[in-house]
């Protein structure tokens, strides 16, 4: 008679137990010498388990399952010309900040989690490391492949490589990821696989990927959710690594808040561009920053922590902070970008007014009081033939490299800015919660590379103008840059709309 | 009320068993669909049974085929061979 089948349990305790060992001929703190460092102290290893228990020969099927899946519907996409079914040529700038800002950090993270893996002398957290790691590698992949169509139809997406290491927004991304991989291997796991994956990207993956769908981009929709099965994963295995943690020894519980405060705040300033871009680049709403903040935070996430009261983990510092700034936080950053303009890889303009229905419904007072009047002015302005841009670069935070345009917690009329000296040097912060951050490790974060002081220093090819510095970005001016309005993208998505139209037989009756 | 622990699927024909199993094994199962995903939002704990979409399907299903279907989830994970459990405050 067939030996019965292994259970899940088993086959999972085989590939993280048994095929292990302890070395001999070096000192295992030697062999691993870097999980030690950041004062996290692990009694027992093998008290770790993935709690989907995953297998590697489990791994490769259904991940090469999910690919199959992806790659028809790409090839369908293509085939079928799905750039003209898309809602409105405006969406493209949610792609392009996607293509630009985030696939990058893809690839960051799979270097990152295959760095941690390595450091980590557990079996377990090095398998569940290593499976993080191919999974960022596939996302960064799969992303180029499904942006390329666009890329052929579109402009700003011609050299997001080239744009990563000197577009003064791409370093806000940028500047976060590197802060989390030049951390030890627990910080960065906690940082990315616990509070960026488990508290924050369910925003990012969920409802903007559900307005992708919305605004008929098939090609983004299957990708982010593809790509977001394998961060139902990361999740569990970012809450796996901070209970693992809590639970081998309480002198860990104070450095993993500390953990917790910090990257919480850098989270949630990062989703701050993913709250733009749903609110302001998708052209049909599926649902508001406010809202999804209410949803994936204030339900879900405070869920979370709620069950980490148990160890002593109380809510990030700060948190109240984003619940005050949820009303307004997408359109201090949209005006930001707009005036910013012709730096960007990307358009901007002034939303309709069906749009703007929208925001006073969602949004209330607030906006009709603050953040309408301006939108109508400017729009006032373009009409005249005056459409504003600051042709300057902005002062940005020495913590998350965002512009220092956000408004004191309780007062949206007064700027907020925090200055902190180091060694006898000013440096400004953004808000609290970054300038906590930079106290907390001033070392690390004086050595920032912060774009526009590089620019307005002569780094950036000699540039001594905004237009050329763009130009050193690859950036084309009117084309790649400005306003969206009259733009070539523009033009061409009416033309092709048209075509389109009296090429149907409904419409040519 | 208990923490709510939630379960996101794509909205497509292969993960619609999973999703009418789900609300039927978990009385307090809410169901919110949004484009292209349902997310499930259920008080305190929401369980997958395998016997249960079995049922549905018609024909054997290991519950890691979940993975493919998955869009995210929140709660504490527990799975075997039988169950997929998530839930708060265990």
């Amino acid at each position: 008679m067939a030996k019965k089948k292994l259970g899940l349990k088993e086959r999972y305790a085989a590939l993280t137990r048994g095929l292990d060992w302890e070395t001999t001929y070096e000192p295992m703190d030697e062999v691993f010498p870097y999980d030690r460092y950041e004062g996290i102290k692990i009694v027992d290893w093998d008290a770790w388990a993935d709690p989907f228990r995953l297998t590697m020969d489990a791994y490769w099927k259904y991940q090469s399952e999910k690919e199959r899946k992806l790659y028809a519907i790409l090839d369908a996409f293509q085939q079928n010309n799905g750039q003209l079914n898309i809602s409105d040529a405006r969406y493209l700038s949610a792609v392009k900040i996607w293509l630009q800002g985030i696939t990058p950090l893809e690839y960051v993270a799979h270097r990152g989690f295959a760095h941690a893996g390595r450091a980590f002398r557990g079996a377990g957290a090095r398998v569940a490391c290593q499976m993080q790691s191919i999974d960022e590698l596939r996302h960064a992949q799969t992303q180029l492949h499904a942006f390329s169509h666009y890329n052929k139809y579109f402009n700003g997406m011609h050299n997001f490589a080239h744009m990563r290491d000197r577009a003064w927004y791409l370093s806000i991304p940028k500047s976060f990821f590197e802060d989390a991989y030049s951390a030890g291997p627990f910080e960065f796991v906690t940082s990315i696989s616990f509070a960026f994956e488990y508290v924050l990207t369910n925003l990012l993956f969920m409802p903007f990927v559900s307005g992708a769908a919305y605004n008929g981009d098939m090609a983004t929709t299957t990708f982010g959710f593809s790509a977001q099965s394998d961060e139902s994963r990361h999740m569990t295995l970012g809450l796996e690594v901070v209970k693992f943690m809590l639970e081998q020894h309480e002198d860990n519980v104070p450095i993993v808040q500390a953990w917790l405060d910090k990257w919480f705040w850098r989270g949630y300033r990062l989703l701050g561009l993913v709250g733009t871009m749903m609110d302001y680049m998708l052209p049909k709403k599926v649902m508001c920053w406010k809202e999804a903040w209410e949803i994936y935070w204030e339900e879900n996430g405070i869920a979370l922590f709620h069950d980490l009261g148990r160890y002593g983990i109380r809510l990030p510092k700060h948190h109240e902070v984003a619940g005050k700034e949820k009303h307004r936080l997408t359109h201090e950053m949209w005006t930001t970008l707009y005036q910013f303009g012709n730096a960007l890889g990307l358009h901007t303009w002034i939303p309709n007014d069906e749009e703007l229905d929208w925001f006073s419904e969602k949004y209330g007072e607030l906006f009709d009081t603050m953040y309408k009047p301006r939108l109508l002015y400017l729009r006032e302005l373009e009409e005249k033939g005056e459409r504003y841009f600051n042709n300057r670069l902005p002062m940005v935070c020495q913590v998350c490299q965002i512009p220092v345009f956000f408004t004191e917690p309780d007062d949206p009329q007064t700027q907020c800015v925090r200055i902190v000296e180091h060694s006898g040097t000013k440096h400004h912060c953004c808000s609290d919660g970054c300038k906590d951050i930079f106290e907390r490790e001033p070392e690390k974060y004086v050595q920032a590379l912060i774009p526009p002081q590089q620019v307005y220093r002569g780094e950036a090819g000699g540039a001594t103008n905004i237009f050329e510095y763009a130009a050193w970005l690859h950036l084309e001016r009117d084309v790649d840059t400005g306003e969206y309005r009259g733009s070539p993208d523009h033009q061409h998505w009416l033309e092709w709309q048209r075509r389109h139209k009296a090429a149907s037989p409904d419409e040519a009756a | 009320m208990a923490d709510k622990v939630f379960l996101a699927l794509q909205n497509n024909p292969d993960a619609q068993p999973i999703i009418d199993a789900v609300l039927e094994d978990n009385p307090g199962a809410v169901l919110n669909e949004t484009p292209g995903m349902v997310k499930i939002d259920c008080p305190g704990r929401l369980v997958v049974r395998r016997a249960s979409v079995e049922a549905k399907l018609g024909r054997d299903f290991d519950l890691q085929e979940i993975h493919v279907n998955l869009v995210s989830l929140g709660g504490n994970l527990d799975e075997d061979d039988d169950e997929l459990v998530l839930s708060w405050g265990s």
